[in-house]
């Protein structure tokens, strides 16, 4: 492809700045006395120290797992902290004592914390390394009964929900990282949505890496009671820095009878440099489960950071007539790499699932959609609809694509189209013959590509997820 | 307006445009006619800066100023318009959405302000019905699944909207029938002001009959072989081009 398509896309990455505030981190290492002291450091009951024990256990006992299409230095578990948290913060009791440095960082992230500022519609809990900054509109969502705030604020204040919803999706022994996860998840966010309630505003939590050489282990645990329907956002940045980061974070989301849960991701981590030096490696674990009949989970994400980004966020539908959903664009441009898709899991009659998956590679990115479809062969009437697109954009990128679809009952519908394209120096010739610039024609394409992803994103959202292809593209064309 | 002096450009290896020089003025309708592979196509591709060919010598001015120094998008800008022969499909994006992006970055580099979607709807009402075209069409993805017909209606459309001061029809003609004919020629007839000019690339006479032109060129092998006045495509179409072809092809 001539210059035109290879000199657009290298716009900074504009979160890249470090806050230099003073921070309690722990020294480099993992032991049991490690845990121990997270545990500790959070005031934790015995059960849940118990807990992370089993899982410290069972992770030294498992192996890295290298089956995924992309290829790092390995990782060294005992150079890296465990827990960081800034001094100030603790012990928080609003968000007027919030230091005004941290209050600046999510400022300059778009993220006022100051409630009079934030946009209305949107509540907020801030993760700043290992803690909650802090969780704003609390005191409207306590009225209808909705709990939002930090894990570890909801292990002191509703421990029978913790107890009883924790790794109950996600178990500690599931795999590598969430057992890892489990042994020194620091801070997440916990989201109950009682009987009957239709949470009024969208649920948000910002995470933020910014200490160095620590690695982030949040847990996010949402729980939407019979009946209740909740949409949640999640959003994420990190300095620059030229070490890789490890993000290895859990999400559980259970839906009960009649429940809808639709969590949406713009994940905006470091991507590491243009050689790929640095960058944050996001080995995430997320799992939703349709509990009850009738109940719905929706995965909505957009992935256009982290140096490796591998995640699967999946449905099990074990409720019958229950919906898995499924939209995801993920672009890799440089070094980036992806191994990203969805598994979904048919277990009750009537279950419906739905994948939409938009992958785009420029630069030399590595982009693999990765994607199971298991009907259980009580599944009776499963239906499945898989559609799976991948853009090229250069020449020196590449886009895989690895289904694997188990059917064990005949009554199931399981449908799979793919398709791959390239963007062709015509169509951004055309569109810079109507007057737009080489970066506008490409984010245009890409938006129009990626068009049946975005319409599932709330609004605000949706223009943020377009900016970032735009910047994340920059330079990939010109 | 435009002064195309000894114009020499490639694509590839090949040398494709071996010297043309043309001169177009304010209100003036040129035709650019010619066998294939006489560089028709190519000089309009190359006025509108397509970065597959490269100039290798001559110059082009356009408005006093350089114009194979400017980018397409700011040639756009300026007032130049390409009616592609082969219109692109850009999948998920609405016609409707294409135009008013494209309109407004036109304002913008004329230091207006952008037009809101509202009155931008009112425009395109007015501008469909001069192409005959229906409001589907507007949000319909850019020429998806478009006929023929259909693509090149949407150039001119667009071509409508966008007002440009040097319209370019690269052979908007072919693979239309009489009535989607007459629906271009109509456009652009309407569109034609005393500052305005149009260049018409095309292979067949047919189209001149609707779009008048003043001047008529005959390309061939690169070089302009033949000027003269609109009775000159008339010749052409009872004579055929081999007459005007020996000698031209160095």
């Amino acid at each position: 492809m001539s210059s035109s398509i290879e000199s657009l896309v290298n716009r900074e990455y504009q979160y890249g700045f470090v806050t230099d505030i003073e921070a309690d981190t722990i020294p480099p290492g993992l032991t049991e006395d490690v845990v121990r002291l997270i545990s500790a450091k959070k005031g934790e009951p015995v059960w849940l120290l118990d807990w992370r024990l089993k899982a410290y256990r069972r992770w030294l006992t498992m192996k890295e797992p290298h089956w995924p299409n992309v290829s790092y230095q390995p990782i060294d578990y005992q150079s890296q902290s465990y827990y960081s948290a800034p001094k100030s913060v603790t012990p928080l009791q609003s968000l007027d004592e919030v230091d005004p440095e941290l209050l600046r960082t999510y400022e300059k992230l778009g993220i006022p914390l100051n409630e009079q500022k934030f946009l209305s519609g949107v509540a907020v809990d801030a993760i700043f390394d290992s803690v909650s900054v802090g969780t704003t509109m609390k005191k409207e969502l306590g009225e209808l009964g909705i709990v939002f705030c930090s894990l570890g604020e909801a292990v002191r204040e509703h421990p029978e929900l913790v107890r009883k919803y924790l790794g109950s999706v996600v178990p500690y022994s599931d795999n590598f990282f969430a057992a890892l996860n489990s042994a020194v998840f620091s801070e997440g966010s916990f989201v109950y949505i009682p009987k009957g309630v239709r949470c009024p505003m969208e649920l948000s939590t910002y995470f933020r890496i910014n200490a160095e050489g620590t690695g982030q282990f949040e847990r996010t645990l949402i729980v939407a009671d019979e009946g209740s329907y909740v949409s949640y956002l999640e959003g994420c940045t990190a300095p620059k820095r030229s070490t890789s980061q490890l993000h290895a974070a859990v999400v559980e989301l259970i839906a009960l009878k009649d429940a809808t849960i639709k969590y949406s991701t713009v994940q905006n981590w470091y991507a590491g440099d243009k050689d790929g030096k640095g960058g944050i490696y996001n080995f995430v674990t997320k799992r939703g489960k349709c509990a009850g009949a009738n109940s719905k989970i929706s995965w909505t994400q957009v992935e256009t950071g982290s140096a490796i980004t591998w995640k699967y966020p999946s449905v099990i539908l074990q409720g019958d007539n229950s919906t898995g959903e499924f939209y995801s664009v993920a672009v890799v441009n440089n070094r980036q790499q992806a191994d990203t898709g969805t598994k979904m899991i048919h277990i009750g009659r009537n279950t419906k699932s739905n994948i939409v998956s938009k992958g785009i590679s420029a630069g030399h990115g590595q982009n693999s959609y990765r994607g199971q479809v298991k009907v259980l062969p009580k599944a009776v009437n499963a239906r499945n609809y898989t559609q799976c697109d991948s853009m090229l954009v250069g020449n020196a990128c590449g886009a895989h694509t690895f289904p694997y679809i188990e059917v064990g009952n005949n009554t199931a519908t399981v449908e799979h189209e793919a398709s791959t394209s390239k963007i062709g120096e015509d169509q951004i010739f055309y569109l810079k013959q109507r007057g737009l610039s080489a970066e506008q024609a490409v984010s245009m394409i890409v938006s129009g590509f990626c068009k049946e992803v975005f319409k599932e994103l709330p609004m605000e959202f949706a223009l943020e997820a377009q900016q970032l292809l735009g910047i994340t593209l920059e330079g990939s064309v010109g | 307006m435009l002064e195309i002096k000894d114009l020499h450009a490639t694509v590839g290896d090949k040398e494709i445009l071996r010297g043309i020089t043309l001169s177009v003025e304010p209100g003036s309708v040129h035709a650019v006619m010619g066998p294939n592979g006489s560089g028709k196509s190519t000089l309009a591709q190359v006025l509108a800066g397509h970065p597959a060919y490269q100039v290798t010598g001559g110059t082009v001015t356009y408005d006093g100023e350089d114009l194979l120094a400017m980018d397409p998008e700011v040639r756009a800008q300026k007032g130049i318009f390409l009616a592609f022969q082969y219109p692109v499909e850009i999948p998920g994006v609405s016609n409707a959405y294409f135009l008013r992006a494209a309109y407004n970055e036109i304002r913008k580099a004329h230091g207006d302000e952008e037009m809101d979607p509202m009155s931008f709807a009112d425009l395109m009402d007015e501008k469909m019905k001069l192409v005959e075209m229906d409001d589907s069409m507007l949000t319909r993805s850019v020429n998806m699944g478009f006929s023929g017909g259909e693509k090149k209606r949407n150039e001119i459309l667009q071509m409508a909207v966008l007002e440009p001061r040097l319209a370019i029809l690269d052979e908007t003609d072919s693979g239309l029938d009489i009535d989607a004919l007459r629906i271009v020629a109509n456009g652009v007839n309407t569109l034609k002001r005393p500052t305005n000019a149009v260049i018409v690339v095309t292979h067949y006479q047919r189209l001149l009959n609707y779009i008048v032109p003043d001047f008529v060129h005959v390309l061939a092998g690169g070089r302009i072989v033949r000027s003269g006045g609109k009775e000159l495509a008339l010749e052409l179409e009872a004579r055929g081009y081999d007459w005007l072809l020996e000698g031209a092809v160095a």
